[in-house]
This record gives C-alpha cells, sequence and structure tokens, in this order.
C-alpha cells in the first residue's frame, strides 16, 4: 500500500482521529490567519501561536471551477479525466474564513450558509508513489 | 504645479502576431507624439511597464537612446495607474515639464498562469488549483449577489453593454454585438461567471504624454488636466485575490479608498463625472466597482443595469469602448487605455461611441492582484 504524507506540512493535524486546520493566531490582537505565519497581518506584530482552527464551518461564498487550470495546478489528471472541483471560503470556528477546495461540483449542492465539513483526502501521487494528502471540504454529515 | 495630457496613443488591442509586444509600445508612444506634436527626443522622462512584453526601458532601443529617465513599473492590473501616478508626481513636484507613460503587453491565450512564490505563498495554493483570478472574481461576486440581491440579469446586462460598445469603437478587439441571449446561454466558466462574462489576456499598447499644466498650451490648443491620480493597496479585511484567508470583518476594498483620495484631490464627487471606466475583468466586477468607486450604493446597480443608465446614452457611462470585457486586457496597457478612452470622449472625438451634451469630467479605475486600486480624474 502506498504511504500517504500531507502535500505541505503545517496546513493541518494529520493523521488523527479528528483532524484540525491548523493557523496562527495573533498574541496581540487576537486576529488568526491561515496558513499560519509569523508575523501579523492585522497589527504587525511578530507574536504569533499556531492555534487549531477546528474542522467544521460555514460557507460564506463558492465557485465550481469548470476547467483545467494550467500550472501552477498540478494533479494527476489530464484534460481527459480532469473533474470539476468546488472552491469556497468557509467560516471556520478559529475565527477565520479559509479558501479551501469543496468535494461538491455542481450548482445545486452548494449554498452559502451550509454547514460544512473538513476531509483530509488524497490529491496526488508523487514520483515515489507517495499519496499527497490536501485539505478539502464536504456538506457536513449530523451535527 | 499642475498636469496636463497633450496627446494620447493606442496601439489596437487584440492580436499582432507579427509585433512584438515591445513594438506595440513603442507603436502607441509614437501615436501619442504625433497627436501631441512632439519628438522622443523632447521626453524629459518616462514611466512604463509590461507583464510579458519585456523591460519598458528597452523601449529606447526602438525610439531612440536619448539618455531620458525611464523607470520601469509593476504593479500588475494597476500597472498603468501606477506609471500614471508617477508621472502625474514628477510633474507635481515640478522637476519635470512633459514625458511619456507607456504601458504594454503581449500574453500568450488562455488564462494567465501566476507563481505562487512571486506573491509570497507557497507552491501548494497553486498546486491544489485554488490560485485562478477568475475563481477570485466568480467569489467574490457570488457573495455580493447574495448580499445586495444582484440577480444573473445584471450580470448578462454588463456583458451586453459591453459588446454593443466594441462593436462601435473601431479600435476594440471584439466589435461583433452579443445578444443577450447569446450571453446567458454561453457555457458557465466559474458559477456565477459565465464564458461572456470575462475578459481574455490579448495584446496592445498604450501612451499617454504628460506635461506641466502653465506649459500645455505651447504644444497644444485642446490639453486637458489630470486632476488627481490615486493609488492604494488592501487593507487588512479586504476581501481580495490570492488569498488563502481572509478575515472575518471585511474592511473596504482598495478601491473604495483610491476613489475616495481621488475625489479630494480633485475637489469633486461621483456625482460631478460625465463618463467613467471602471475595472471590467468580468461583469461582476464592473457591477461591484460601481459601488465601490461611489456612482451607486450596493445593490443599486440591479435597476441602474435595467435602466441602461451605463450605456453611452445613459446617465452613467461606463466602459464606453468596451473595458476589458471587449479589448481584452494586455495587463501593462489596459489602465493607459482607460485614460485614452476618457481622453477620447471629453475632446469629444469618440464617433458613434461620443456620450452626447460634451462631457467635461472623466474617471479612470483599475484594480489589480493581489488588492491594489488606481483612480484618475481628467477634466477639459
Ligand atoms: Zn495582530
Amino acid at each position: 500500500m502506498s504511504n500517504q504524507v500531507p502535500l505541505h506540512e503545517g496546513l493541518f493535524t494529520w493523521p488523527a482521529a479528528k483532524p484540525q486546520l491548523l493557523g496562527s493566531r495573533c498574541n496581540q490582537c487576537a486576529e488568526a490567519t491561515f496558513p499560519a505565519q509569523p508575523d501579523c497581518r492585522s497589527c504587525g506584530s511578530r507574536q504569533t501561536t499556531i492555534v487549531e482552527l477546528g474542522d467544521r464551518g460555514i460557507l460564506w461564498t463558492w465557485t465550481i471551477q469548470t476547467f483545467m487550470p494550467k500550472q501552477p495546478y498540478r494533479s494527476d489528471e489530464t484534460p481527459e479525466t480532469f473533474r470539476p472541483y468546488g472552491v469556497g471560503y468557509v467560516e471556520m470556528p478559529g475565527g477565520v474564513r479559509v479558501e479551501a477546495r469543496l468535494q461538491a461540483n455542481s450548482p445545486d449542492q452548494l449554498q452559502i450558509g451550509m454547514p460544512m465539513q473538513l476531509d483530509i483526502i488524497p490529491f496526488r501521487t508523487d514520483k515515489n508513489g507517495n499519496q499527497k494528502m490536501t485539505f478539502s471540504f464536504s456538506a457536513a454529515q449530523g451535527v | 504645479m499642475n498636469v496636463a495630457i497633450i496627446g494620447i496613443g493606442l496601439h489596437r488591442f487584440g492580436r499582432s502576431p507579427n509585433m512584438s509586444g515591445m513594438q506595440q509600445g513603442a507603436s502607441a508612444v509614437r501615436a501619442a507624439l504625433a497627436d501631441a506634436g512632439l519628438s522622443w527626443a523632447d521626453m524629459q522622462f518616462a514611466y512604463g511597464g509590461s507583464q510579458d512584453g519585456g523591460n519598458a526601458d528597452a523601449l529606447v532601443n526602438e525610439l531612440g537612446l536619448t539618455g531620458l529617465q525611464f523607470t520601469n513599473i509593476w504593479n500588475g492590473c494597476a500597472t498603468g495607474g501606477s506609471s500614471l501616478h508617477a508621472a502625474y508626481s514628477s510633474i507635481k513636484s515640478g522637476e519635470y515639464d512633459v514625458g511619456v507613460v507607456v504601458g504594454f503587453d503581449k500574453h500568450p491565450r488562455g488564462a494567465f498562469n501566476p507563481r505562487p512564490k512571486e506573491w509570497g505563498l507557497d507552491e501548494w495554493y497553486g498546486e491544489t488549483g485554488l490560485m485562478l483570478t477568475t475563481q477570485f472574481f466568480a467569489l467574490k461576486t457570488q457573495r455580493y449577489m447574495h448580499d445586495h440581491g444582484i440577480t444573473e440579469d445584471a450580470l448578462i446586462r454588463v456583458s451586453e453593454k459591453a459588446f454593443t460598445n466594441g462593436s462601435l469603437t473601431p479600435t476594440a478587439w471584439r466589435q461583433q454585438a452579443l445578444s443577450y441571449e447569446e450571453i446567458a446561454n454561453s457555457a458557465m466558466v466559474s458559477d456565477p461567471l459565465r464564458k461572456y462574462m470575462f475578459c481574455s489576456p490579448a495584446e496592445g499598447g498604450a501612451a499617454l504624454i504628460i506635461c506641466n499644466a502653465d506649459k500645455a498650451h505651447q504644444y497644444c490648443s485642446n490639453p486637458l488636466f489630470l486632476k488627481a491620480a490615486a493609488v492604494r493597496t488592501r487593507h487588512y479585511g479586504s476581501f481580495e485575490v490570492f488569498a488563502p484567508s481572509q478575515a472575518m470583518e471585511v474592511a473596504d476594498a482598495p478601491t473604495v479608498t483610491a476613489s475616495k483620495a481621488a475625489f479630494e484631490q480633485a475637489g469633486i464627487g461621483p456625482e460631478d463625472v460625465d463618463v467613467m471606466q471602471l475595472q471590467d475583468t468580468d461583469s461582476g466586477t464592473e457591477i461591484m466597482h460601481m459601488a465601490e468607486n461611489g456612482f451607486c450604493e450596493h445593490g443599486e446597480q440591479e435597476k441602474l443595469l435595467l435602466e441602461g443608465a451605463t450605456g453611452i446614452h445613459g446617465r452613467l457611462p461606463i466602459n464606453t469602448d468596451g473595458g476589458c470585457l471587449a479589448n481584452g486586457e494586455p495587463v501593462g496597457a489596459s489602465g493607459l487605455r482607460q485614460v485614452y478612452e476618457v481622453c477620447v470622449q471629453l475632446r469629444g472625438e469618440g464617433g458613434a461611441r461620443q456620450v452626447p451634451n460634451e462631457p467635461k469630467v472623466g474617471y479612470t479605475h483599475v484594480y489589480g492582484a493581489p488588492g491594489i486600486s488606481g483612480v484618475n480624474i481628467i477634466t477639459k
């Protein structure tokens, strides 16, 4: 079985029973940002702390990416196998709206204000056969 | 020191297969010089910018090695606004009397492909397909429609107007008017924006000759005056392109702050403007920019568009040459094309697309990644 590794370190807790998005929060003004960064975009402070932003949120806006993007997009797809994907900003309980791929890919599955849940999913396979994992959101199951 | 525009030049937007971007820039400069009745050797300074056409200062190889101060400007889609602002400041300060501003470009076909590192982002953001300007404009438009009760009808009417105006503009790239139905039935690209609601990367050049207003009449019988030039970047909390996250509290867009600054400089308000060019990367963007620039309330656009208020004969004539939608967007040149068109209108040389009743005040607005806006106010 192939190994699963995060596409990029520090974006989410994983592997974990309940993976969480990771961001940073400013020690001075308490604003949160994703991904985590050492400086605060709001007040310019250099004191920030890495925090969990949550694993559920509310869809703030969305669109559907209908055509296969050019570089820097890098997936295993070909123009023939490309499958449209949703993109949205999800309002996280950690106090920031995070841009993410959405698994829904048709307009009738998406609505501003709907509850969403975080999923860590395989995105592409690297040259060593490892599955690169990324974060994505889907309609929340249960409550 | 007041600032005058005494010459305008355009190298037609669209495709010029046998010309480099640089040659299209040089062509625009020659046209602007001819319009002003001046020669390249008269130019004391130049500001220029291009995304894919090469370094603007290499234009001296085409135009002449005269030793002038030539500064390259790069500010994304707002490059033209930033170049013009730099020229405005050079005249205002009294350092120079006459110079040129030029923008040109020649992009490969299809959507732009930005490199995450150049925008301070990590590779994963681009790799996973989140780094597309088309997506951002769709996401912003989607939320805006939800918040302000704008429907698809308004999006369609913006495009309909753009291509109608393009059909009246001999220099436009797209000169064929499109029907409401053709636009409404065109392919969905990024919900809620369809194929005929987006502009495409293109080619072209635009140039302006800028002069100390006290000396303008030496060169020119019909100078126009650049009353304001303002460029602003984003504040914390404004909803901008290429942003992996956004703050919860939404702040005013840089367009709002640039527009306010420009009106303040000019000492006039939105109600005084007779003709305007607003960045229309897509039809949703034009709608949002109508309100962000102060020309209407948020949500009022639906009714204004239904009434045709933004057409050439309406009370808010917007993008009279068809804007980016009908001209395409050669990034370096696009903002200066807007100024060119406003000058044409103020001179009364718009032909079939001329705004009636002798417009006296014009307004231009560019917006670019990652959240920068440039506004100019031009008067007779
Ligand atoms: Zn802070």
